[in-house]
């Protein structure tokens, strides 16, 4: 039971700490951390629907291989995007496409046994690897050059409402309160165990956990609306635009946007 | 359940934004004017909450773990249209900074468990508690059932979606460009996972919570339990289950309806040629009113209404001997 507890206390510590590094590597020097946080997101978002809308597995792994290339210039280590990114996508879609390679129906090219691998089984488990794996790069390479509060406020320019831009805003900083919470909440429950308890009761700790979290996140949002009330705040959201694009940042976009056009078109 | 990049094609990706942007709007203008200034801070903190709940490693029943996505609980007490933003803003924030889920299919993930989700807890769980009191054991179970529909509905959503990505999308050589399985196999591979363990997680953490809150602060509960007592003040069943009782009346009145088919059920008959084995076993039990049709009666609709009063006789009669025999046991 120990190990219930551990390893939630592991979960969270691992999300914040991922998180804190993220915003390291963020504010490191690299070649995408000096471009502008809406070129990048527009940039990075049109590769990401190429990449789902491309028709030709080579055009998806030369994306591949340009997110790649575009993650080391930027300073971000293989071996953490190959721990965070490649591996997790390669183990949940190559669970899921594996059994496509022997059940989709085609010309089959080996046998196991008196189960054949088909060629388009084959194709299709490539597709949705390769699709996953380069857009969830290119997604990583978003949140790994961009402090999280220039990425919200990049998303005005899809005209997202300043009010939704506001909450997702709100709502990332107050993960890391809640998470702190919820750690102390395991933390002092740890010290606490002695033994190992039964799975029912592993259950009750769980809901108990999780209903403290809810009444502490309710009185929590009492407090943070007074406090807001108190410094003025009438229910307009005013956001500072303190983005100015420099040449280099038009060359950026003018590159993703040549790159994403020549994909689509090869790869349709 | 979380749909990754690559799975959906973009024009189910498309489809499902614009699906879903419907809800998000009605659903920001009901916030606006039920809270005011208060909207911002209050979906930003449940949104915060619901996501750390996804991070929850909850044992279940037979020595596995699952997640719980936290519809279920933001539903029932948030009410369903701030649990879809609530949810909503969680699913970006998983899917943009911690890549649980894609960025091209967050529409998807959104219409799946934020909307579909929100709005079958919301549905079940005010079906299942009537005006039961706020403390009343039964809206701990409308709770669980409400958390289990409502991950199972989304489940097979998404797996409809991926079901039929083959059959619209695949390239010159019949290779399917994204999810790759059909519905036959894409909804049973969905489906397992959710009933047994994804649905289970939801159920013990609505359920869980809702008793926790039961105990500690009922008030949480009001906003989804209009016209319940908050003091857990003694039900009356019998008014409660009126509805069920006329439902199950007229059900009765009908059921000769069920002669007027021509043919039998498929698959009860016995196969033909009748194995060995099977001969052998069918004299085994003889029932006392065989095909619905007690021997002592002539009319063929009549035998039919009388067998359904007798089975829904004997069945409630069990039901309230093993109520009996658990109320004589917890005394």
């Amino acid at each position: 039971m120990g190990s219930y507890i551990e390893r939630t206390i592991a979960s969270l510590i691992a999300a914040s700490e991922r998180a804190a590094i993220a915003e390291q590597v963020a504010f490191s020097k690299g070649a995408l951390q000096r471009v502008d946080a809406r070129v990048k997101v527009a940039g990075l978002f049109a590769l990401i629907i190429v990449v789902a809308a491309s028709r030709r597995l080579g055009v998806i792994a030369a994306l591949f291989v340009i997110a790649a290339i575009l993650a080391a210039a930027s300073n971000i280590r293989m071996r953490r995007l190959a721990g965070w990114v490649w591996l997790p996508v390669l183990f949940f879609t190559g669970a899921i496409a594996l059994p496509a390679i022997f059940l989709t129906p085609g010309r089959p090219i080996a046998f196991f046994g008196v189960i054949a691998i088909t060629e388009q089984g084959l194709r299709a488990a490539a597709f949705l690897i390769g699709r996953a794996e380069t857009a969830s790069t290119f997604s990583a390479l978003l949140v790994l050059t961009t402090p999280w509060p220039w990425v919200l406020k990049a998303l005005r320019i899809f005209r997202c409402p300043m009010i939704v831009v506001a909450i997702l805003g709100m709502t990332y900083r107050y993960i890391f309160v809640i998470l702190q919470t919820a750690l102390e909440m395991f933390e002092a429950r740890q010290s606490r165990t002695v033994g190992i308890l039964p799975p029912s009761e592993r259950r009750r700790l769980a809901s108990s956990a999780a209903g403290v979290l809810l009444s502490k996140s309710v009185q929590m949002s009492g407090e943070v609306h007074q406090a807001m009330r108190s410094r003025g705040f009438r229910g307009e959201i005013h956001l500072l635009q303190d983005f100015r694009a420099r040449a280099t940042d038009w060359c950026w976009l003018a590159g993703f946007a040549l790159l994403a056009a020549a994909s689509l078109w090869y790869g349709r | 359940m979380h749909i990754p990049d690559g799975y959906l094609s973009p024009a189910t990706c498309a489809a499902l934004y614009a699906g879903a942007a419907p809800f998000w709007y009605v659903s920001l203008q009901r916030m606006k004017r039920a809270f005011n200034t208060q909207m911002v801070p209050l979906l930003s903190v449940f949104a915060a909450f619901s996501f750390i709940i996804m991070m929850f490693n909850l044992p279940l029943p037979g020595g596995t773990t699952g997640h719980a996505v936290g519809v279920g609980i933001a539903t029932i007490v948030l009410g369903p249209w701030a649990s879809i933003l609530g949810i909503s803003i969680a699913l970006i924030i998983q899917a943009v900074f911690f890549g649980d889920g894609g960025i091209t299919t967050i529409g998807a993930n959104c219409f799946n468990m934020a909307i579909i989700g929100s709005l079958a807890t919301y549905a079940v769980y005010r079906l299942l508690s009537g005006r039961a009191s706020i403390t009343s054991a039964r809206r701990v179970i409308a709770a669980g059932v409400a958390g289990y529909v409502a991950i199972n509905l989304a489940a097979l959503a998404a797996a409809i979606e991926f079901g039929i990505q083959p059959l619209l999308y695949h390239d010159a050589s019949g290779a399917p460009l994204y999810a790759p399985y059909p519905l036959r196999i894409a909804i049973p591979a969905m489906m397992i996972g959710h009933l047994t363990i994804a649905g289970l997680a939801e159920m013990v953490v609505s359920a869980g919570v809702v008793a926790y809150l039961q105990r500690s602060e009922p008030a949480l509960l009001k906003r989804t339990a209009p016209g319940a007592s908050e003091q857990g003040a003694p039900e009356h069943a019998a008014g409660n289950l009126r509805p069920v009782w006329f439902a199950l009346a007229a059900l009765l009145i009908l059921t000769p309806l069920g002669i007027l088919a021509t043919g039998s059920a498929w698959g009860e008959s016995p196969p033909f040629p009748t194995p060995r084995g099977l001969r052998a076993l069918a004299s085994f039990w003889t029932a006392p009113m065989p095909r619905y049709a007690p021997p002592f009666l002539k009319s063929p609709a009549f035998g039919y209404l009388l067998s359904a009063m007798i089975g829904t006789g004997i069945i409630l009669l069990v039901i309230l001997f093993a109520g009996w025999m658990a109320n004589r046991r917890s005394r």
